[in-house]
């Protein structure tokens, strides 16, 4: 199939941005309009454009398909295609950029440079969810940091200094161990092709004898290092327990917008690289640091829902209850069977609506009364019904109330790893109940009571714009609640075929453990 | 005979006398009022020199003078580098030197003379033309350190830049008479033939060691760095620039000349030290600079850390690491060209503003500049897309695939300590607080054009790197055997 759909997709954006950069001129309010104009209908045909792929898409072949392919530096590939496992995260990253654009329609401060960075940072994005190179997904995903970094740092509140250091050189230092192993992985296998080329990276077994270094013993040899360098980058990104304290402060300090993409669409980087890299590569490494895993996800749904109980902060407060979400993901990846694997799929894709709007509605209320601090509301059903229902709609999908998106991610999660471990299922399963603990608690210290507070007398309900940024965020959450299938069945073969491989591999590497002793 | 050998040297030879015909020229005309025109002339000359050099020889390796002077792939490679660098730092330093009184007409000859030694060690077969060639280069240098005359930081710079090169130089030579007398004779192809895997005598290595003691001075590698930062601080910014590029190139190409030609048989005893000057290049490098404030000394700190990295590539002891070290060179060489250009710009009523708190909300003044400064700093970090990750990319493969794990590792956790001062000009450019005075908005001329087309390389070079790489893996090719 030879087609440039994806790279289509993908250098809308930033083609856009150019434009804006180079023949925008002039820093008054009808630049920015245009500006704000310009990026709106790029992220809307780009989501356009996106949907053609959707509809062309085969869920059936678990090939990558739209392949896109050019010769490149060092005799690496510039390569992008789809697969079942990466398509819906494409279409999550065109869906919510026009609405992260809507939403920012309220800036003011050097428009034009804002609009730019979003746009580049949707073409990152994009490209890391469709890089089939080993070193094209890196440079994606590592070029999102400068957008990101900007972002926090101009757009940003108070904080924003601190938050926008703390953002790059902790995610710099998480991914550069990953580059190592990257260039490892490229010496070991010949080659950077992630998949569907003669020799390519997914069909390649990395050795996993044990080995000693520096006196001690590593079970699964390279595949545990290599395991462990992706892991040091894509468990900060995820973020997990305990290396998830850069991003509360990002998501405070970041504008409402930067939030949004935040908390939607770069989180769920940490969790596809899971999906692309580490457990289909790496089984024998994955297997081993499986227990590991499943626990630091049971402490982190845990824990952080035990601090965002705390919270005065109400972007902090939903920034742990992030935390927390994504880790039923990481224990549904590394169930690694296909109601973990799905689930941990679903609860990414679910997430990012919810979460989005989450942090929107924060934003609605920040916008009338510039502060975020829980004790500064209450009542606010009284002046702002519209808002309230909203709010408490996706309250309740954080919740994982059954009928929204929010079960389905949840349930499948913990069903997935009820059957490998138990322990940890159970564990994980207070989480939910702790979610809707500080989920509602939140919800009631703000929304309902008596409007009591001066303040707040004159707040106003939402504008139609804002209703209808919630607008599609809304029907996902819902459609989705009632009819998962329309991911499932998306996700499905590809997924099973990765938990076949999984298996598979793990298989033939405990036959080569028992030859190997055999012989001896 | 003779003919032929001057033939392979004609283009040092053209380089040499057009110097001293200027000297003479100016000297018998208007002297300084020359000074205008000869570093066009000299610019102009070095340009077509480099094209000259890169269209010829197609790829063979001509001997001249039995051996000591060496014309292969690799030379002309860096000759290229190091002639183009010259030629934009002179274009670079033009309006900034006539406005401060220091374009005498003798800069433009001392740079072409400081060339021309360049050409010399980068072309060196043998010990005595690598030590002509370094002494020609190190001392235009060190006059043109201190051509400030009347600044006692510009004369200080000089001084201590020639005390300590004395010194280096005087631990090269003792290098090379220790390797004279154990080999028996200077010349690189001789050595190779008495360096041998397990043949190399205790006084050989003693002899190597104190080479490489030397070459690492050259280069500015920890633990022999310590004149970088006074003289980039206490020299004309343009000369800085001279020393951040061209004399970094030459000295590590040389590095790797010596290295390769004379000891190359023996990989293993020096790979160990190599890797070692770059392991403490880097991190001192990264953590030395976080402190500085003035951008000259920030860029000398970061010039060591970028050393480091080149010299990663060299630790390897393999071709792809020479490729991988000449790619990283001719990188850093185009990214210190634009970010010394930007450093020039920064002018507050016409004097020179080398302080970085002096950037706040640079964008607001310049916002062209101070996105492609943005995109230098990034560069310059290794972060993608811009081509410096490449550059790290290939150091880090060519180590890894030498066995260097541990090295690779060193190197990347440097370069996330690196990242957090090029950051921080970030910081001040984009982040900062407004302030009532701000920096001049002159018109930059040259230097503006110099600035955006380092940075639009950095950006659209990850196309194809313009071809460099499989240049420079011929040039590598060409070394190694």
């Amino acid at each position: 199939m030879d087609t440039h759909l994806l790279s289509i997709i993908t250098f809308v954006p930033a083609f856009a941005a150019l434009i804006l950069a180079v023949f925008l001129r002039g820093d008054d309010a009808a630049a920015g309009r245009n500006a704000k104009w310009l990026a709106f209908i790029t992220t809307t045909v780009t989501f356009v454009i996106s949907l053609f792929v959707l509809f062309e898409f085969d869920p059936s072949n678990t090939d990558f398909q739209f392949v896109d392919e050019a010769d490149w530096l060092l005799g690496l590939k510039y390569r992008l295609g789809v697969d079942g496992i990466s398509i819906l995260f494409v279409m999550l990253t065109t869906f919510m950029m026009p609405l992260v654009i809507a939403a920012s329609w309220n800036v003011e401060h050097r428009v034009k440079e804002y609009m730019i960075a979003f746009l580049l940072l949707e073409t990152l994005m994009l490209g890391v969810f469709m890089a089939l190179d080993l070193v094209l997904f890196y440079l994606f995903f590592e070029a999102g940091l400068i957008p990101m970094f900007l972002i926090i740092g101009i757009w940003g509140g108070k904080e924003r200094i601190y938050a926008s250091f703390k953002f790059f050189l902790y995610t710099f230092l998480g991914s550069v161990l990953m580059l190592v192993a990257m260039v490892a992985m490229f010496t070991e296998a010949g080659t950077t092709c992630i998949g569907g080329c003669e020799i390519s990276l997914l069909t390649h077994n990395f050795a996993s004898d044990n080995f000693e270094l520096l006196g001690i013993q590593i079970i699964g040899g390279m595949q545990t290092l290599m395991f462990l360098a992706f892991f040091a980058s894509f468990a900060v990104k995820m973020p997990m327990w305990p290396v998830h304290t850069w991003l509360p402060d990002a998501h405070v300090q970041a504008p409402t917008a930067g939030s949004v993409v935040l908390a939607a669409i770069l989180l769920k980087m940490g969790g596809y690289g899971f999906l692309r890299f580490s457990l289909p590569m790496f089984p024998v490494g994955s297997e081993v640091l499986t227990p590991l895993i499943l626990w630091m996800s049971a402490i982190a749904i845990v824990y952080t829902s035990l601090v965002a109980l705390v919270q005065q902060d109400m972007k902090k407060l939903i920034a742990y209850s992030s935390v927390a979400h994504m880790g039923f993901v990481t224990m549904g990846i590394f169930a690694a069977n296909q109601q973990g694997v799905d689930g941990a799929i679903f609860q990414m894709i679910s997430h990012g609506f919810i979460s989005a709007a989450l942090f929107l509605c924060v934003g609605v209320i920040y916008d009338r009364m510039h502060t975020r601090d829980i004790d500064a509301y209450g009542g606010l059903v009284n002046r702002m019904p519209a808002y309230a229902l909203i709010f408490l709609l996706f309250t309740m999908a954080n919740v994982g109330l059954p009928g929204t998106s929010g079960f389905v991610g949840e349930f499948l999660t913990l069903m997935g790893t009820f059957q490998v471990n138990t322990w940890v299922a159970a564990v994980a399963a207070t989480g939910v109940i702790l979610s809707a603990g500080y989920a509602l608690w939140l919800y009631r210290r703000v929304v309902m009571g008596d409007l009591i507070k001066e303040s707040l007398k004159a707040i106003t309900d939402m504008t139609p714009r804002e209703k209808w940024i919630f607008a599609p965020l809304v029907v996902m959450t819902l459609l989705l609640g009632v009819y998962p299938a329309l991911v499932l069945d998306m996700i499905g073969p590809s997924v099973t075929a990765l938990v076949e491989n999984y298996d598979m591999a793990l298989e033939a590497a405990d036959t080569a453990v028992q030859t190997a002793d055999a012989s001896h | 005979m003779i003919s032929a050998d001057l033939n392979i040297i004609l283009p040092e030879i053209v380089l040499a006398v057009f110097a001293l015909l200027g000297l003479l020229a100016a000297v018998y005309t208007n002297k300084d009022g020359a000074a205008g025109v000869l570093v066009w002339l000299t610019a102009a000359l070095m340009v077509l020199l480099a094209g000259w050099v890169a269209m010829s020889g197609d790829g063979s390796t001509n001997i001249a003078f039995h051996g000591m002077f060496i014309d292969d792939g690799f030379a002309r490679f860096a000759k290229v580098a190091i002639l183009l660098s010259a030629a934009a730092v002179l274009v670079m330093s033009k309006s900034y030197m006539s406005l401060r009184g220091l374009l005498r007409f003798e800069y433009p000859m001392l740079v072409a003379l400081a060339v021309v030694g360049m050409m010399m060690m980068v072309s060196a077969g043998d010990l005595m033309a690598l030590y002509m060639g370094l002494e020609l280069q190190s001392l235009a240098l060190y006059v043109v350190a201190s051509l400030r005359r009347d600044s006692v930081k510009s004369t200080e710079a000089g001084l201590k830049y020639f005390v300590l090169g004395a010194l280096s130089s005087g631990l090269l030579l003792y290098g090379a008479s220790l390797v004279y007398g154990y080999a028996g004779t200077t010349l690189f192809a001789g050595i190779i033939t008495t360096a041998q895997t397990g043949g190399a005598s205790l006084g050989l290595l003693f002899g190597l060691v104190f080479l490489i003691s030397g070459l690492a001075f050259k280069v500015s590698a920890v633990p022999f760095h310590m004149w970088t930062p006074d003289v980039y601080e206490g020299a004309p910014t343009p000369i800085a620039a001279f020393f951040a590029t061209a004399p970094k190139m030459a000295a590590m190409a040389l590095f790797a000349r010596v290295m390769h030609d004379a000891f190359g048989q023996i990989v293993s005893d020096w790979s160990q030290i190599v890797a070692l000057l770059s392991l403490l290049s880097m991190f001192l490098g990264g953590v030395a600079a976080i402190g500085q404030t003035n951008i000259k000394r920030l860029m000398a700190f970061s010039s060591i850390a970028h050393m480091g990295y080149a010299l990663m590539g060299l630790a390897a002891g393999t071709a792809f690491g020479v490729q991988a070290m000449l790619v990283y060179m001719a990188i850093y060489v185009t990214m210190n060209l634009g970010t010394f250009a930007f450093i020039l710009l920064m002018q507050k009523d016409g004097a020179p503003i080398t302080d970085i708190t002096s950037l706040h909300m640079y964008v607001k003044a310049a916002p062209g500049r101070a996105l492609a400064m943005l995109v230098l700093l990034f560069s310059l970090a290794g972060v993608p897309p811009m081509l410096g990750f490449f550059g790290k990319f290939y150091v880090l493969r060519a180590a890894y695939d030498a066995g260097m794990t541990w090295l690779a590792v060193a190197g990347v956790i440097a370069s996330v300590i690196g990242a957090y001062y090029y950051l921080r000009i970030v910081f001040y450019m984009y982040f900062g607080e407004e302030r009532s005075e701000s920096l001049d908005n002159q018109n930059g001329g040259v230097l503006t054009v110099v600035l955006m087309a380092s940075a639009l390389i950095m950006v659209v070079g990850v196309a194809n790197m313009f071809g460099v790489e499989s240049m420079a893996a011929a040039a590598a090719a060409s070394l190694v055997n």
